[in-house]
């Protein structure tokens, strides 16, 4: 069916873009074609939020470049944009923050006089109704199984994500989503609201790869789009030294999660 | 005294059918592993599409393969794309058109030295090593060599012994196995470059094919210049993916009515 039926679909990325390549990109092209194709929806936007500095990852470089460079990188992209909030946060905000955040914004622009009775509504966003878009996280699957790594999120977050917004995640070879949702409750229970894209082409170019080859100044040409290859030549970004950032820091999560504050 | 590096150009012959990133990054990647062993320099890299006459099935006009491949490869400042294998009459053999562009680079050598030559003498000329030309290929590829009836003999002995390969690996082929498996790419094994690709990026001209067929986003897998073209012309629809159809791949039939 198509027209109004379908429900109005906004995809969230957020992670370090480190630097952001060919792969991230693709990932908001599967989903979109993914979530269109079920005649359900219909996706209208795509949000890159590069984690603050202050997430304390290892190698991470300054916000700066890495808001540039995705910049640079949805320059020819007609549906995908580039949000700093997150990047500009003092310090690290949790994932369901983000997604929170977004989704206010969303649902401000959509229609003011309705904005209190959406925002505060315990039920699933009713966007048929008022208009608002539905917010998706959208993900690879490592971030799926992260959710299962010891202090790293919190149950209350997943759940939020899961149950109240959406989560649309792309696999990657040797990882098995569907058994792992399989095997969380919480996962289970919401299944619905998990929407698995299974990427048709292998297509494994990471970041953590992309950083290593920069530092043994091989090519990484044709991984990431030439405006952003050309401005890490430029920058002289990541090198032996940038790797080094962080290193003996611990992640802002684990930091928060632990009660080491 | 240092050694001279060798001059090195690379050759990809192919469908480029359509040509998409994973091409590119073979020339981007066989460079660096060439230059890494300090014996070679790299100094170009040709895209020779294949013609029409290939008789592959799917494959679209070679005037549209070139010109994509020209769009694709406008920002590149060393991989350039030939159009004569396409436009021979018939399907040129690999090492033919290796054979020509050898013939083609020599004579650019010998100019640019002999004009060396004039203004400091001839230490110049003996200096500077002779260039050589490499096939550059997907470890499939090398598989291809035991496809009865597609390879002379003779042919794969000239394009690993005169010329020689430069392999990139592809998903869980081991392209090891198959110099291992054959006397002849094993005798010749120094002139086989095995180039390990260490992130699977398995965009295959096919799946692109099969996506455009189902109006699936190809975006970041081929360029955008690319992308436009193929909906300016319509090109890859199911009735393109048909062209072909049945028919007998070229090589099979020129190759059995040469004469032993």
């Amino acid at each position: 069916m198509e027209g109004q039926s379908r429900t109005k679909v906004v995809l969230l990325a957020c992670g370090s873009f480190n630097p952001v390549t060919n792969m991230h990109l693709r990932m908001f092209e599967l989903a979109r074609d993914h979530l269109e194709d079920t005649g359900q929806y219909r996706v209208v936007k795509g949000i890159i939020s590069p984690v603050g500095d202050g997430y304390k990852k290892k190698g991470l470089i300054e916000a700066c470049h890495r808001l540039e460079m995705a910049r640079l990188a949805t320059e020819n992209s007609d549906w995908i944009i580039v949000d700093s909030w997150e990047s500009l946060q003092p310090e690290w905000v949790e994932t369901n923050k983000v997604v929170r955040h977004h989704y206010d914004e969303l649902a401000a622009e959509q229609n003011d006089d309705d904005v209190d009775t959406v925002k505060y509504s315990k039920k699933r966003p009713v966007s048929l109704l008022s208009g608002c878009p539905q917010l998706m996280l959208l993900c690879g699957a490592d971030v799926l199984e992260s959710f299962g790594q010891p202090n790293l999120w919190k149950q209350e977050d997943i759940n939020e994500i899961v149950s109240f917004y959406g989560l649309v995640c792309v696999t990657r070879s040797g990882s098995d989503p569907h058994k792992f949702i399989q095997q969380s409750d919480t996962l289970w229970k919401y299944r619905r609201n998990i929407h698995i894209v299974h990427e048709w082409v292998t297509n494994e170019i990471s970041a953590t790869h992309v950083r290593r080859a920069l530092r043994r100044s091989q090519s990484v040409r044709y991984l990431l789009p030439d405006t952003v290859v050309d401005y890490i030549k430029v920058h002289h970004l990541y090198t032996a030294e940038s790797e080094q950032k962080n290193a003996d820091v611990v992640l802002a999560p684990l930091q928060r999660y632990t009660g080491s504050n | 005294m240092a050694t001279r590096r060798v001059p090195l150009v690379l050759l990809a012959c192919g469908s480029f059918n359509p040509i998409t990133n994973q091409h590119m990054r073979l020339f981007e990647l066989a460079r660096d592993h060439m230059n890494g062993t300090g014996q070679y320099q790299v100094v170009g890299g040709i895209v020779s599409p294949v013609s029409d006459s290939y008789g592959k099935q799917g494959l679209v006009l070679a005037k549209h393969r070139i010109a994509m491949a020209k769009l694709a490869l406008q920002s590149s400042s060393w991989i350039t794309v030939d159009e004569w294998e396409s436009q021979q009459p018939d399907w040129t053999e690999t090492v033919v058109t290796l054979r020509h562009y050898y013939g083609r680079i020599l004579k650019e050598h010998e100019r640019s030295t002999g004009m060396h030559n004039n203004s400091s003498g001839r230490a110049a000329l003996l200096a500077s090593p002779s260039p050589q030309l490499k096939l550059l290929c997907g470890a499939d590829f090398l598989s291809t060599f035991k496809v009865p009836d597609l390879w002379r003999d003779d042919h794969v002995e000239e394009l690993v012994r005169r010329f020689g390969l430069v392999c990139i690996s592809r998903g869980r082929l081991q392209p090891e196995q198959a110099v291992h498996e054959s006397d002849t790419l094993s005798h010749h094994r120094h002139n086989i470059f095995l180039v390990r690709e260490w992130v699977r990026n398995e965009i295959s001209a096919t799946e692109v094919r099969r996506a455009l067929r189902r109006g699936l986003s190809v975006k970041y897998l081929i360029p955008d210049s690319v992308i436009e073209y193929i909906h300016q012309h319509n090109l890859y629809t199911e009735d393109s993916e048909r062209r072909n159809e049945g028919n007998v791949l070229r090589p099979l039939t020129k190759q059995a009515q040469e004469p032993v």
